[in-house]
């Protein structure tokens, strides 16, 4: 039984992907759309299964069977079912089971339903082996399959051609980040002969090696995770990936593929703690990218690309908790995040099928009494993520920023500032959207309808959960009961068990002062930004002039990328075809046709249809036999 | 009996079929082509027997017999064929029927 | 055994000498009739070879059916001096030079293979030759090419039949 239940938690998204990809046309929209998600709900279930098991027993590794063997070198393919595993197992599949019930009313015009269901539950496949993976190449062999299937959800209404390139620029990107990985795990192996986190973590506690190995490794393994989880500099895929449909967004770009990079940070947390340099140029870029993002968002008028540079601020924001040391926090991060992030991108889809497709915030507004649940879902969402006291933004993000004084003040101040430019773009974009008087057109305002209850459900669900997901890592000075579940949870895994104890020093009454600040804070600015919308009723809306305009075209980093990097490789190939293809490979080629036409020709020259020589050469023929038995 | 050594039977089989060899290409009437090989088919009979002689078995014989059979019914067929291409071409010239070519 | 071996020369540059009539001759019809006389000659070495059987079966079926068959042919396509086709020198050069190849080839390969304990040979029976030896081997060895043969010449008679007469079939 112990050994069945992950199996099948990975096996019920893939039959799922089977069964729609293969049979989905010949099925009706309502039965697809219900294997997908049940196959999503089985993994659920399975998971919180798994979950109690872990609760009462500990971690344990599950191996399938012996995968690669080449002389020294083994890797099993194996489950690794501990506390961190189960967690992201849950969170995948919870708000994958939402999502697919979503989707059942959001694409239900559209004529790929069932391939889009066969590539929800290939992702969801693809997840389930990344977090449950026992060694690097399982993770790998998910991380790919992630990556892959952004590919197809991020381009799936292919016919589009922009939607083809913003894939394709997916794909690239994380590729690049990819190559990063591969080296790591080279590393790693090179360095501790094998791949398997709980024996790594065993052989770094035992002290055989290196430091400056350690860093490199580090190092390589981050640049894997900044491609993945759209850290600068490879962060530009993402609000192109807002291409897709909304459910995609909010699943991978939200909830799960872009968290792949955090949890590989927190499974090789004890790796990470022996590398200072790399533990602050991942403080640094998270940093550099919270921020670069937030501005970005700031000036952004897509209702999802504004939700797009804010996940990647929010990433920024794990990846600084992780630069401190904090891996729990970021873990917590990651899950409040992914309640809030994955209920805003939901809630957006749901003001944009109401709205009739059109996706600009300037052409919408007082959209409060029309879309009730809408918009108390949304509200919900936005005051989680600017950290309204309360909400379960507010208490993820107190955690990281009073982890990161304890790191440095300066830092702190830093990051209190992306998150003051968090609360304004999230604020505006609130106020443009729902308050004010309506914008749109006469058609739109007559189609304005709230989304059918497959929509909304799972709004409400994800709603509750970001409001009581504080809960479940209190602050300290909260009774022990109900204090830090959560990071006492992941704390039991081997990598974390293995963490050189940092002193930790009681600041009880810090505490207080710097929570006191962040509220003080979202009130301010909050108050700031809606007086500021309410009283101008505010109209003109394109930037017009510096450092606004720069900020809409998101500094042209874009253009940059394109000019250095794209250019280049297209006129590289234009010179391969121009020498190589043509001047070379062509024509040897070619040479091989030409030698046949030669025999043919040549040896045609024989069949002349006289009679006469057809005998001669009888005669020839026979005199070769007798040579034969002469010789 | 001794004949003057067995080796002159071969001798003289492969002078006549080399002969209807010689006759196979030179000749261009068909007929006479035919003709021809009627002999090369002798010469090799004429071996047949030989060596039954020698060996003191009647299966020689048989085969003999057997190749005779064969030969008329392909002359038949054959004299047949040649007279249906007559009435078409009119002429035994074996280089007129090239129809075979390429 | 003189008289044997003087008839066996006789008889060999007899069969020599009309094989060579029968390729080098220019009138068709006189090709013909080098090519009896030689089934005649062969004839002769098959009784010299106590092949009686084979002998007469030779005159009757060779030089009695099949000779006539093709002479009636040749005087039905009228063919004669003038009709002949003439062959270009060079194309008689290369016949000439193969078939003497062929020759030599094959007598190499005799002097090569021939050893005299291969050329030693066994006395005959009594009855060598005779129909009855004969009759025997045919109707209990190779009875079944003998039926086989039956069918064969069905298909020869229906065929050559066929053929002549396609044109009255097709009307």
């Amino acid at each position: 039984m112990k050994e069945f239940l992950p199996l099948l938690v990975v096996l019920s998204p893939f039959i799922g992907f089977a069964i729609n990809g293969i049979l989905g046309k010949k099925m009706s929209k309502s039965l697809s759309g219900m294997i997908g998600t049940l196959a999503v709900i089985t993994s659920f279930i399975c998971s919180v299964i798994l979950f109690l098991q872990v609760r009462s027993t500990g971690g344990f590794e599950i191996k399938l069977f012996d995968w690669l063997t080449v002389a020294t070198f083994h890797v099993d393919f194996a489950f690794r079912i501990d506390e961190l595993s189960t967690w992201m197992m849950l969170i995948i599949s919870g708000i994958g089971s939402l999502i697919h019930v979503y989707s059942i009313g959001y694409m239900h015009e559209d004529e790929g339903f069932a391939r889009f269901f066969a590539y929800l539950n290939l992702f969801i496949f693809s997840m389930f082996l990344l977090v449950m993976g026992s060694n690097f190449v399982m993770l790998f062999f998910g991380w790919e399959g992630v990556g892959l299937c952004s590919y197809l959800l991020i381009g799936f209404w292919f016919k589009n051609i922009e939607y083809g390139h913003a894939a394709r620029k997916a794909f690239i990107m994380n590729r690049i980040g990819d190559l990063g990985l591969l080296i790591g795990i080279f590393l790693i192996y090179k360095n501790f002969g094998t791949l398997n986190f709980v024996e790594i973590t065993g052989l770094l506690s035992s002290g055989m090696h290196d430091v400056a190995s350690i860093q490199w490794i580090t190092l390589f393994l981050f640049i894997g995770a900044m491609g993945k989880s759209a850290q600068i500099p490879l962060y530009t895929w993402l609000p192109d990936a807002m291409a897709g449909p909304t459910p995609v967004s909010a699943l991978i770009h939200a909830a799960t593929m872009v968290t792949a990079g955090v949890y590989l940070v927190v499974r090789n947390a004890s790796m990470f703690q022996l590398a200072e340099n790399t533990t602050h140029f991942i403080l640094i870029i998270g940093l550099a990218t919270s921020i670069f993002a937030a501005l970005i968002g700031l000036f952004q008028n897509d209702i999802k690309k504004v939700l797009a540079y804010s996940t990647v601020s929010q990433l920024g924001l794990m990846f600084v908790a992780l630069g401190v040391g904090a891996y729990t926090t970021a873990m917590f991060h990651l899950t409040t995040h992914a309640f809030f992030k994955a209920l805003l991108f939901l809630g957006a889809g749901s003001v944009i099928h109401a709205m009739s497709g059109e996706q600009n915030i300037l052409k919408m507004g007082g959209l409060k009494n029309k879309i009730k649940t809408t918009h108390l879902t949304f509200l919900v969402g936005t005051l989680a993520i600017i950290g309204f006291p309360l909400f379960s933004g507010f208490f993820s993000k107190d955690e990281i920023l009073e982890k990161v004084y304890m790191h440095s003040p300066i830092i702190w101040a830093l990051t209190l500032f992306s998150a003051g430019l968090t609360i304004v773009y999230m604020l505006r974009m609130y106020f443009l959207t729902f308050w004010g008087s309506f914008k749109g057109t006469e058609e739109q305002k007559k189609h304005l309808h709230e989304s059918p209850i497959s929509m909304t459900f799972p709004l409400v669900v994800l709603a509750v959960l970001s409001l009581l997901g504080g809960l479940l890592n209190l602050p300290h000075f909260f009774p022990h009961g109900v204090a830090q579940i959560q990071a006492d949870w992941i704390s039991r895994i081997p990598s974390m068990q293995a963490l050189k104890v940092v002193g930790h020093e009681e600041h009880g009454s810090l505490i207080y002062i710097l929570m006191g600040i962040a509220i003080l804070v979202v009130f301010i600015l909050g108050f700031i930004v809606y007086s500021f919308f309410n009283k101008k009723n505010f109209e003109s809306a394109e930037s017009s002039s510096g450092f606004a305009l720069w900020g809409a075209n998101k500094f042209y980093v874009d253009e940059l990328y394109n000019f250095t990097f794209v250019k280049t490789t297209e006129w590289k190939g234009d010179m391969y075809y121009a020498i190589i293809e043509k001047r070379i490979i062509s024509p040897f080629a070619m040479s091989f046709a030409k030698i046949s036409q030669f025999f043919g020709k040549s040896l045609r020259r024989f069949h002349d249809g006289n009679i006469e020589s057809y005998l001669l050469y009888f005669i020839i023929g026979i005199i070769y036999f007798v040579l034969l038995i002469l010789l | 009996m001794d004949l003057l050594g067995f080796e002159n039977y071969l001798w003289l089989c492969t002078a006549l079929f080399c002969i209807g060899a010689l006759g196979v290409l030179i000749r261009r009437n068909v007929i006479i082509l035919l003709m021809c090989i009627e002999l090369m088919l002798n010469a090799a009979n004429l071996l047949f027997i030989a060596f039954s002689y020698k060996w003191n078995n009647m299966d020689g014989h048989i085969f003999v017999f057997f190749s005779m059979l064969v030969a008329a019914a392909e002359v038949a067929v054959g004299l047949a064929l040649i007279v249906l291409i007559f009435r078409k071409y009119r002429t035994t010239d074996i280089r007129m029927f090239d129809k075979l070519k390429g | 055994m003189e008289i044997n071996n003087f008839v066996f020369v006789l008889l060999s540059l007899i069969t020599l000498l009309c094989a060579m009539g029968v390729v080098l001759v220019k009138n068709p019809i006189h090709s013909g009739l080098y090519l009896v006389l030689t089934m005649f000659s062969i004839a002769g070495h098959y009784v010299l070879l106590s092949a009686q059987f084979v002998a007469v079966v030779n005159v009757i079926v060779y030089a009695g059916a099949v000779m006539v068959l093709l002479l009636f042919v040749m005087m039905l396509l009228n063919l004669n001096k003038e009709n002949e086709p003439l062959k270009s020198f060079k194309v008689k050069m290369l016949g000439a030079l193969v078939s003497g190849m062929l020759l030599v080839s094959m007598v190499a390969m005799y002097k090569v293979k021939m050893t005299t304990q291969s050329m030693a040979g066994i006395p005959i029976s009594k009855d060598f030759g005779y129909v009855k030896p004969l009759g025997n081997l045919l109707f209990t060895k190779y009875v079944f090419p003998f039926e086989l043969s039956s069918i064969l010449f069905l298909a020869a008679i229906v065929g050559a039949v066929f053929l002549g007469n396609r044109n009255k079939i097709e009307q």
